[in-house]
């Protein structure tokens, strides 16, 4: 188990309960799908993950984290980036006056791999993101939706995560750009081995490359399940909140 | 005439735009307008002249130590003071940057007294005349020198690593975080090389006229600066100090006569006034810095 969740309650600013109680594990290698409703706790437990709650004065106040066995939830957020968890954060935090490839470069900044190395990885996210290389030079400011949101997964990648956390990566982009960004996050789970934690509203995009999937309403976990097993049951039920944590 | 204070109003704008590149490095990365880079240009002349004539070694060593100090002396009011004061307002961090200029002149009243000095000569000796008009060299190295700084700065910022990080930091700090930079690292490191540039600036401006306290009333000469470039925009520093320098210059020359003397600061806060009015971000500024 590269990641596992234990017993989560996390509260902003030492009142707003934002999660009850989360379970997560997931296994090296495998795509897993958080889906629910808004304000459910999707993000929160992104945030919990890789330490970023520190900046919104978030806090963990039950449970554990533990990343390669390691218990991670007291380390602060750099350094549980420097142990390879990865967060593209809602709302494609751009480093908007950087030009495509600065930001790209950015992302390789934490790695001891030599220039050559980077190099190879910086053509690499070109051929899974195309339109970056014709974009390369143009500050990231000036990019589409959809094109701020390869820009942050490609340079995500560049950091080399061992989990990558993502979250909604297809919020706001056309359906045909949306298919094509989750494409190429399952084409960089198969080519490169990220394991991948997942956030999505739309589950018909995300079940199809899962390996497991949660559904979270109101800060806990309410199903955990196969994608097969999710395709058979109404969601909506969860979404509206017609049903809620089974235990 | 003209061409002499031309040249001269060039060579103070790129001493300007130095010192004003300091104040922006730290806005961007901090959104700190840092209302004591006077008094900072003012000690950081003292720290080298107290290094360079009581160090009984020559100047290529000498000046990396005051150097040194000036940036260690970023560090340590980063550190200190503003490390504590994120998300502070606006007006209570500025009203911080004018107590530390406050604390500086005093403490140089206290240890160099009121007196001036002469700095003593650290550039070496340059004639040059230009159509039998002659040029104080103290002009031409300033020029040189500031222009070769500038242009190091530019690379640093545009190819290396750590330049890189400053500029994510000062785009948006908590992508930086995500990406494994340290925000605290480069707000420390800007203050440092703020300080540095504001040392260099000093010495110039030392060189050009007398070391004294008053070397300090740059800090107002450069805003009009700052302002005018846009608070976050490096190439605005550059241009604006070019602009106040010349314009400064010929008023001092052409205008000096009518009003009596200080007419060029008297022209930077016309043209602030004016600039203000027109574009409300400076020339080259993007974002609204200021709601006083
Ligand atoms: N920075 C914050 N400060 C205070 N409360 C917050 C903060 N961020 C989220 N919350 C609260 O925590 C709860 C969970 O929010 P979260 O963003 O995790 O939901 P989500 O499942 O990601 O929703 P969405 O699908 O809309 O993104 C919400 O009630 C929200 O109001
Ligand atoms: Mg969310």
């Amino acid at each position: 188990m590269i990641l596992d969740v234990k017993d989560i309650e996390v509260y902003y600013n030492n009142v707003i309960l934002a999660i009850e109680d989360i379970n997560i594990s997931i296994e090296q290698g495998q795509i897993v799908s958080l889906l629910g409703a808004n304000g459910a706790g999707k993000s929160t437990c992104l945030k919990a993950i890789s330490g970023l709650l520190e900046v919104e004065k978030g806090r963990v106040t039950r449970g554990e984290i533990y990343f390669e066995g390691k218990r991670v939830d007291q380390l602060g957020a750099i350094e549980r980036v420097k142990s390879g968890i990865c967060l593209v954060a809602e709302g494609r935090q751009l480093l908007k006056t950087l030009t495509v490839e600065e930001n790209l470069k950015v992302g390789s900044l934490i790695r001891k791999d030599s220039a050559s190395v980077i190099k190879d990885d910086l053509e690499r996210m070109y051929t899974y993101f195309p339109i970056l290389k014709q974009r390369a030079k143009q500050v990231s400011e000036t990019l589409s939706g959809g094109e701020q949101q390869m820009l942050v997964i490609a340079r995500t990648i560049m950091m080399r995560p061992k989990l990558l956390l993502l979250d909604e990566p297809s919020l706001g982009l056309a359906p045909l750009i949306a298919a094509a960004v989750i494409s190429e996050i399952h084409r960089i789970n198969q080519e490169l081995g990220t394991t991948i934690l997942l956030v999505e509203q739309n589950a018909a995009l995300a079940l199809p490359i899962s390996n497991k999937a949660y559904i979270i309403t109101n800060g806990r976990v309410a199903l955990c399940s196969t994608p097969e097993e999710m395709k058979k049951i109404d969601l909506r039920d969860y979404y509206l909140g017609r049903k809620r944590a089974a235990i | 005439m003209f061409i002499q204070a031309l040249i001269a109003g060039i060579a103070v704008g790129s001493v300007y735009a130095l010192i004003a590149l300091g104040m922006v490095l730290i806005y961007k990365a901090s959104s700190v307008i840092n209302f004591s880079q006077g008094a900072l240009v003012m000690i950081g002349a003292y720290i080298t002249y107290a290094v360079v004539t009581g160090i009984p070694a020559p100047l290529w060593i000498t000046i990396p130590i005051a150097i040194g100090l000036s940036a260690l002396l970023g560090v340590v009011i980063e550190r200190l003071i503003f490390r504590y004061m994120t998300g502070v307002d606006l007006i209570a961090v500025i009203m911080v940057t004018l107590g530390i200029s406050f604390l500086l002149e005093g403490s140089t009243t206290a240890i160099w007294g009121t007196l001036n000095y002469s700095f003593p000569k650290i550039l070496p000796e340059m004639s040059f005349s230009l159509g039998g008009i002659h040029i104080s060299e103290v002009y031409i190295w300033s020029f040189i020198f500031s222009m070769v700084i500038l242009i190091m700065f530019t690379l640093f910022f545009k190819y290396s690593k750590i330049g890189l990080r400053m500029r994510a930091v000062a785009d948006n700090q908590k992508a930086s975080i995500s990406l494994g930079i340290h925000p605290g690292k480069m707000i420390s490191l800007s203050w440092a090389i703020s300080c540095v540039v504001a040392t260099i600036g000093g010495v110039m401006l030392a060189n050009i006229k007398l070391l004294n306290l008053g070397l300090s009333g740059i800090g107002i000469l450069v805003f009009p600066v700052v302002i005018l470039g846009g608070l976050d925009s490096i190439i605005g520093a550059v241009l604006g100090g070019f602009i106040i320098g010349i314009l400064g210059s010929l008023s001092a020359v052409y205008a000096g006569g009518l009003m009596g003397g200080a007419v060029d600061q008297v022209v930077s806060f016309v043209i602030l006034l004016i600039i203000l009015l027109v574009k409300p971000y400076g020339l080259f500024g993007t974002k609204e810095t200021l709601r006083l």
